[in-house]
This record gives structure tokens, C-alpha cells and sequence, in this order.
């Protein structure tokens, strides 16, 4: 259960959330909203990359602020911009940069390694620079490098937004199809058809939360 | 393609040699290199280095961009040389700086970088004791090779974006554009270390750049 409790948040002078309340336990939840309407925000406030100027974040009853290490081994996060994710130079080599740490056995990280690029496409790829990579095999990389750490839950911010439609359909049936709880800040209406919830976002306040097709109507009337 | 200074797959020995022996093999061979005053016994060291490139199953064109950097400087380097001395001791300033780096390259080819982290890391524990963590400057050697293909998309990106509007000829123009690009890119890699744990520690959790708008 992820609990957001009267949250604000100020972003220089801007208000960027304000009083946003709200808890979930679904497997699959949207976040949609303008841009600006504070989306992004709210999806760094679930794993403690942003902890909140004001109100509780709390992770199955973990407090992003107090207890940010382990609210980052349940929830990991995707970003837009693979290219400012990736850190090491080969595929492989990033995919093990989040377990270099773990105290696993270097066998058991080559085994997880290896077992989460075949999933996804990428086997084959582990000695390859990972700055020649497609836009799509970046983002691939990315969520494998999330992935390999096996969190319970996975926030994505926009993860299709700089890819063409082809990689965009793969990582939205990708992130379908995981056994993870998928936080989904999207402007791409049509991946949510299937969630389980949305939550519409205007100015900073969480302005509504239903099922999909009630908060897509909803987020279109705010569009005009 | 593989450009300088990047690891270049393979299952040779030297690929599978432990990075701290390759390193060690590295000072000593540059170490010997700098001992060496005749030319004909640099003349052997350049025959060995180009067979050890061989044996790594390096190819040609990616042996010459370890070097190619160096054209001139090394040119440079041996004008002054020749005007300080002889040109047989010019020539051999020249291919030990050569050679060394030619070593260096070869070395930095066959080993992953994860590789040469685990033992600069190693090399660093005792440096804990006065407060340096070995991670932490792992991690800035990695982001520094990652770094450079990064900023050269980015100088890439904004010169192909000049063109494209008509301003052409005026290099220092681009500076201050890639300037920006490079620290929102530098922020936007503070925050996915963050998200990734890199930066795990107590009371480490507050300030990234997404505090900032």
C-alpha cells in the first residue's frame, strides 16, 4: 500500500502539489494531468526523490523521508530520458550497477543479469556500448537496470514520451505485462485503457480519481 | 563501432586475464618503457605491443584511435625534442609516449570497467580510514567515461541544431547552449543515482535536483 497523506510541495516559488491525499493498493495506476499540473512530482514523491516540504509519504508503512533506502529497494523508478539513467558505459555493466552493492555473488548478478536481457529483448546485447543503443533499446536498458533489483513496485514518468510509436507500443506491452505494481505518469491515454485506476492531476491538486474511462472524460473536460 | 578508450568484447587471454594483473603488467611495461634508450630495442617493444593488440584480436583501426589523439602533440613533442637534442633521442621520447599509451589503450580495451572499479576500489580501501569512499570514486570514473560519448551527442545535438537555423562558422556560439544541456543532463543523472540507490546512505535523502523547478 502506497499512502500519500495532505502533501504539498513547492518547487522554487511554484506551488507544484498542494494538500494531495491519496492511497493505493491496485496493481496498475495512471497518473495524467497537463503538463506542469504537478504529475511528475508526485511520481518523485514515491520512492523519496522528493521528500515533501510538507505531509507523509509512507511505502507499506515506510516513510520515504525517514526510511528512503528501503523505500528504494521496493519502489524503483523510469525515467523519460534513458540517456540520464544509464551510468555505465556497456549494457550489461549498467544492468549490474544497482547490484553492485547488494552483496550478491558475482554469479548470481551475472545469472540476474543475464536472465533480465534475455527477457526483454536485449540478449546478446551485454558488451554493447550502451550510448550506441537505439532510443528504444536505451529505454529497454533502463527498465531492466530497474527490473534486476526486483522491486515490488515500478514508477514510470513518461517512459514513451521520447520514443516513436513502434518502441512505444513494446514498453507499453512491456510494462503490461510485469508482475510488478506499475505508477504510470503518462500522456499516452491509450496504455491506460486496461488499469486498474487514474488519478487526474490539474494545478497541483489531485482533481480526480476513478476508473479509467471516468478519469480520461475528466481529464478531457479540464483540457477543453 | 567502438571508439577509443571503450572495452571491445572478447575471450582472448588478455580479456580474460584479472584486471589488477593487467593494471600491474601496465606499470611494469610502462616502467620499461621509459628504461629503454636504445631505438632498436624500442623498435622490439613496438613489435611486442603490436603482437600483444594480435593476441587481444583488437583490430587495426581501433589499435590507431588509442593513439591517433596523440598525432599533435607528438608532433610537437618531437619538434621540441629535436631542438634539444639528438633526433635518435627525440624519436625515442616520442614512441615511449606512444607505445606507453598504446599499452594503456590495450589495457583499457580488453577490461570492462566494472572490472578496473573493482580494483580502484580495492586499491582505495585503506583511504577510508581518513574518510574517502572508494565507491564514490568508482562511481565518478565510471560517470566520467560514460560522460564522454553523453556530452559529445549533446555538442552534437545543438551544432546539427545551429545548422539547421543557419548560423554556421561560430564555434564559441555553442558553448553556452551545450553548457546548459550538460548540467540539466548532470541533474537529471543526480536524480536516476538517487533513484537507483547510488547515493544510500543515513540522511542522505534530501535536495536532489528534483527539489529544485
Amino acid at each position: 500500500m502506497i499512502t500519500v497523506e495532505d502533501v504539498s510541495h513547492r518547487l522554487g516559488e511554484r506551488l507544484a502539489l498542494d494538500r494531495v491525499s491519496v492511497d493505493f493498493a491496485e496493481h496498475r495506476v495512471g497518473v495524467i494531468g497537463a503538463n506542469g499540473s504537478g504529475k511528475s512530482t508526485f511520481a518523485r514523491l514515491l520512492n523519496g526523490l522528493i521528500v515533501p516540504d510538507s505531509g507523509r509519504v509512507t511505502v507499506d508503512g515506510l516513510s520515504t523521508a525517514r526510511d528512503g533506502k528501503e523505500v528504494r529497494r521496493k519502489v524503483g523508478f523510469v525515467f523519460t530520458d534513458p540517456d540520464a539513467q544509464i551510468v555505465m558505459p556497456t549494457v550489461a555493466e549498467d544492468v549490474a550497477f544497482g547490484l553492485r552493492r547488494s552483496g550478491l555473488p558475482r554469479a548470481e548478478i551475472t545469472r540476474r543479469v543475464s536472465d533480465v536481457l534475455d527477457r526483454f529483448g536485449l540478449g546478446g546485447f551485454d558488451d554493447r556500448p550502451a550510448h550506441l543503443l537505439s532510443g528504444g533499446e536505451k529505454q529497454l536498458l533502463a527498465l531492466c537496470s530497474v527490473l534486476v533489483t526486483e522491486p515490488a513496485t515500478v514508477v514510470c514518468d513518461e517512459p514513451t514520451t521520447l520514443l516513436d510509436l513502434r518502441n512505444a507500443r513494446l514498453i507499453g506491452a512491456l510494462l503490461a505485462g510485469l508482475a510488478q505494481r506499475i505508477v504510470l505518469v503518462t500522456h499516452d491515454l491509450a496504455m491506460l485503457a486496461s488499469f486498474d485506476r487514474v488519478l487526474v492531476f490539474d494545478d497541483g491538486r489531485l482533481v480526480g480519481d476513478d476508473v479509467p474511462a471516468v478519469a480520461v472524460g475528466r481529464y478531457r473536460e479540464l483540457m477543453g | 563501432m567502438s571508439p577509443a578508450g571503450l572495452y571491445h568484447p572478447g575471450a582472448s587471454v588478455l580479456h580474460r586475464l584479472p584486471a589488477g594483473l593487467k593494471l600491474a603488467g601496465l606499470a611494469a611495461g610502462v616502467t620499461g618503457l621509459l628504461l629503454l634508450d636504445q631505438l632498436w630495442w624500442l623498435g622490439a617493444a613496438a613489435v611486442v605491443v603490436a603482437a600483444l593488440h594480435a593476441v587481444a584480436r583488437v583490430p587495426a583501426r581501433l589499435a590507431l584511435a588509442q593513439v591517433r589523439p596523440l598525432l599533435w602533440f607528438g608532433a610537437f613533442l618531437l619538434g621540441a625534442q629535436l631542438l634539444l637534442t639528438d633526433w635518435q633521442r627525440a624519436l625515442s621520447v616520442v614512441l615511449t609516449l606512444v607505445l606507453s599509451v598504446a599499452l594503456a589503450g590495450l589495457v583499457t580495451l580488453t577490461t570492462r570497467v566494472s572490472a578496473m572499479l573493482d580494483v580502484a576500489e580495492t586499491l582505495l580501501g585503506p583511504l577510508r580510514r581518513v574518510g574517502v569512499r572508494p565507491d564514490r570514486v568508482g562511481l565518478v570514473l565510471a560517470l566520467t567515461i560514460r560522460g564522454v560519448p553523453v556530452i559529445a551527442g549533446i555538442a552534437g545535438t545543438v551544432r546539427e541544431a545551429h545548422h539547421a537555423r543557419g548560423s554556421v562558422g561560430r564555434p564559441w556560439a555553442l558553448l553556452v547552449p551545450v553548457l546548459v544541456r550538460v548540467l540539466r543532463h548532470a541533474d537529471a543523472l543526480g536524480d536516476a543515482l538517487a533513484a537507483r540507490g547510488a547515493d544510500d546512505e543515513p540522511g542522505s535523502r534530501h535536495g536532489t535536483s528534483s527539489d529544485r523547478p
